[in-house]
């Protein structure tokens, strides 16, 4: 009897780059969810919008690449980016903002290196630091968390897909209605007025650490990040350093004065940070790939985002970090290689 | 208190490699089956790296089991036994399972008598002679290295002498191979005298017999006939079921915790490294007067009906086997000789086995899984978890593909083992061992 033959290994584990992607966006569904019921539709709508412009960019890179459009279409990663870039959007936000992220996103930082695999830089915070930096207006429109105790007027669906498609809210609805400054803006305001952080925490829209309703979309998105690590589909290092290198200095300042220092519980559950932490950093790509490269990667994030913001105009500097260190990543891997087994160090 | 047997306390567990799905319990269900004499076999002369062995016999002649039928052709080769009694028919080139060109054989047509050469008497006080008795006995054996290397057992104990660690793996790392896991159950006395002889041959002070966590039964065999035995020189030790943790330099590592040099010998750092069913066919040769005629052969898969453990003798065509195991059921998609990491597919199961068939592996879909399209890679890093020898696969792949020697050389491309285990691992299903094994070639041959 004949066989076909083939070279070694002959078999394979039943992983995939579409498999790590699917996970990763069931690992951010606890926090999508946690989204929804704390601000409303609004992150669904931009993840839709995102996800098209980003489906449509890809499709149109990879056809003047040259390249077939079909499996590289579909591997996930467009999605995951689309979803991580929702996520940094305010849930209030004009649907030209998410296109032009995404394009700039998946058509300049990630098909312009080389498509998957070969981009340098985040696509999903290239995406978000162009539009932050683009639009800073449109970029602070927080609605305030939906907690039920605030006097303010909540946009309902109707209300948020009429600022969506046309960048202004119907009649009678006004953005000083709706929006709110995010704590990160108020404790950064308020310290720049000479304010305790005491008196800062009286405003309302704080909770124990963070804002109120964000520190538990901050705890959705954790949750998440330790399904990625029981699935695997992360390591322990990058978040470990991230999240250490930001508690590091927080708990430092804190230490020398918490009238003037954010407590490093408001560092770790505002902003971006447990995003950044098991989603963003984690990034393989634009990552390190060797265990002491994600240590030190990881922490240089962590320190950054600390310094900026602390010392930066922004108010979080999650995006700005992450893209920094991006540029380190080869130096790092070059540094961080480990010895070869039987050669002298 | 300290166990005068177990060698170590708790098992010796590896940073690097995989775990794949074992599925050895497929063939251990029944004994091992002794296969009776076939009616034909086919034994290669060049079975092991290097030279042909010269034939010895011409067609026509009458040959018994046992009886040399090729001469080495220089110090250190290996000497080829017919391994059943019958008539030469063919002294010519074929293919044999496992190698991409024909090699030097002789084809033996059985009278099924099995009647034995007796030039080999037994020596029971084998165990009393002297290193070089011993050396000189191995080479008389043909003995080879049945782990897979095939490497002339009396060659290798002749460049380790005075070694004091004889080493013997018993942990096979890779899926459904049962064949040592089957011959400790069974045979462990055997393995342990083939031990102690080994050691005597080598000069050396201590045996470690090296298992696995996933072979209780085997554990307990050995562990009893260690007891019986009573030689404190010869102890066992325990380390977890993950690939490659059975390949030399990885069990060297992992039970001893010493480096083998790059380019080095296992000897450089005082040890000596022999699979058990090589052991196992010292003690054939010394107390039973047997040589390599036989090896136990797992025939396993989805696609056979029932797979097992056979002793089989050398030269026996894979069809003669697979027959044995009750036959193919499900469409085997592949004939895999050796484990699914680094086994060859055969393109046929007409092709006789040689010393180095330690497994048959009739694979359906459903023990391959499905073939998957190859991506870019995503740096993810498992690879790098997953290499035994410490290297990067992902940066070494872009070497490989800009064929950047001097790069290739500083990452260290000369130190993969082939494992296969970056490939295992890979997200995106790249061929990495391919182009590693391409360019250790291209980088060898400049």
């Amino acid at each position: 009897m004949r066989f076909a033959t083939d070279l070694p290994p002959q078999w394979h584990a039943t992983v995939s780059v579409g498999g790590m992607m699917r996970t990763v966006l069931y690992a951010l569904v606890p926090a999508l969810l946690a989204h929804v019921w704390f601000y409303g539709a609004g992150i669904l709508l931009n993840s839709g919008i995102a996800l098209l412009a980003a489906l449509a960019t890809e499709a149109a890179c990879l056809r003047l690449g040259g390249k077939p459009t079909a499996p590289d279409l579909f591997d996930g990663s467009a999605l995951v980016t689309a979803v991580l870039f929702a996520f940094c959007l305010p849930p209030l936000c004009p649907w030209w903002v998410t296109v032009i992220g995404m394009v700039f996103g998946i058509g300049v930082a990630k098909h312009a290196y080389g498509g998957l695999g070969y981009n340098i830089f985040n696509p999903a915070m290239a995406g978000y630091v162009l539009v932050l930096v683009s639009f800073p207006e449109a970029m602070a429109l927080w609605p305030a968390p939906d907690i039920g105790d605030l006097d303010y007027l909540r946009p309902d669906l109707a209300a948020t897909l009429h600022y969506c498609l046309l960048g202004s809210l119907p009649d009678g609805l006004t953005i000083d209605a709706v929006a709110r400054a995010t704590t990160l803006d108020s404790a950064k305001e308020g310290l720049g007025l000479m304010r305790t952080m005491d008196e800062i925490r009286t405003r309302p829209g704080f909770g124990d650490f963070g804002g109120a309703g964000w520190e538990w979309v901050n705890n959705c998105i954790a949750i998440g990040g330790f399904v990625l690590l029981l699935r695997s589909v992360i390591r322990w290092h990058t978040p470990a350093a991230v999240l250490g290198g930001l508690l590091t200095m927080a708990t430092l300042a804190w230490l020398l004065d918490p009238n003037t220092h954010p407590s490093p519980g408001f560092h770790l559950f505002s902003g971006g940070a447990m995003l950044g932490a098991f989603f963003i950093a984690t990034d393989p790509v634009s990552s390190p790939t060797t265990a002491r490269g994600r240590l030190i990667y990881g922490a240089g994030i962590g320190i950054l985002t600390y310094v900026i913001r602390t010392f930066g105009s922004y108010a979080d500097g999650v995006a700005f970090a992450v893209l920094l260190m991006n540029v380190t990543v080869p130096l790092l891997e070059r540094w961080t290689r480990p010895r070869v087994y039987g050669r002298a160090g | 208190m300290t166990d005068p047997i177990a060698y170590d306390a708790q098992p010796r567990r590896p940073a690097w490699g995989v775990r794949t799905p074992l599925r050895k319990s497929l063939s251990t269900r029944q004994p091992i089956l002794v296969a009776p004499p076939p009616p034909l076999v086919c034994i290669s002369l060049a079975q092991c790296p290097g030279a042909a062995a010269r034939a010895t016999v011409a067609p026509g002649q009458r040959v018994l089991c046992g009886e040399p039928i090729g001469e080495p052709t220089g110090a250190g080769r290996p000497r080829f036994h017919a391994s059943i009694s019958g008539q030469v028919t063919h002294v010519e080139a074929r293919l044999v399972a496992g190698l991409g060109a024909p090699v030097p054989c002789v084809v033996i047509l059985g009278d099924g008598t099995d009647q034995r050469w007796p030039g080999y008497p037994p020596d029971p006080g084998a165990d009393g002679r002297s290193s070089g008795d011993l050396q000189a006995g191995l080479a008389a054996a043909g003995l080879l290295g049945l782990g897979g290397a095939l490497f002339p057992t009396a060659h290798k104990v002749h460049t380790a002498t005075g070694a004091p660690v004889l080493l013997l793996n018993g942990t096979e790392c890779e899926a459904y191979i049962s064949c040592d896991d089957a011959l400790l159950r069974e045979r462990a006395a055997s393995v342990v005298a083939g031990g102690r002889l080994l050691l005597a041959a080598l000069g050396g002070q201590r045996c470690i017999i090296a298992v696995k966590t996933d072979m209780p039964q085997a554990r307990v065999a050995l562990y009893n006939a260690l007891q019986a035995c009573g030689d404190p020189r010869v102890v066992m030790s325990v380390v977890t079921a993950k690939y490659p943790a059975g390949g030399e330099r990885q069990l060297i590592e992992l039970v001893l915790g010493r480096e083998v040099p790059a380019g080095g010998h296992p000897a450089d750092v005082g040890v000596l490294c022999q699979n058990v069913a090589t052991a196992a066919a010292a003690a054939d040769f010394f107390l039973r007067g047997q040589p390599l005629i036989s090896r136990l052969v797992t025939v396993s898969g989805g696609g056979v009906a029932r797979p097992c453990n056979i002793e089989a003798r050398i030269g026996t065509p894979v069809s003669d086997l697979m027959a044995l195991a009750g036959g193919y059921q499900r469409e085997p998609r592949r004939l895999i000789m050796g484990g699914p990491m680094m086994g060859v597919a055969l393109p046929s199961d007409d092709l006789a086995i040689t010393g180095a068939t330690s497994c048959l592996i009739a694979a359906t879909d459903a023990d391959l899984g499905p073939a998957a399209e190859e991506m870019p890679c995503i740096r993810c890093g498992d690879c790098i978890e997953a290499c035994p020898a410490s290297l990067l696969p992902q940066e070494l792949l872009v070497a490989a593909r800009t064929v950047n020697a001097a790069e290739l050389a500083t990452l260290g491309v000369t130190e993969c083992i082939e494992c296969g285990a970056c490939d295992y691992v890979c997200p995106s299903h790249i061929p990495l061992t391919r182009h590693f094994i391409r360019a250790k070639a291209a980088l060898a041959s400049t």
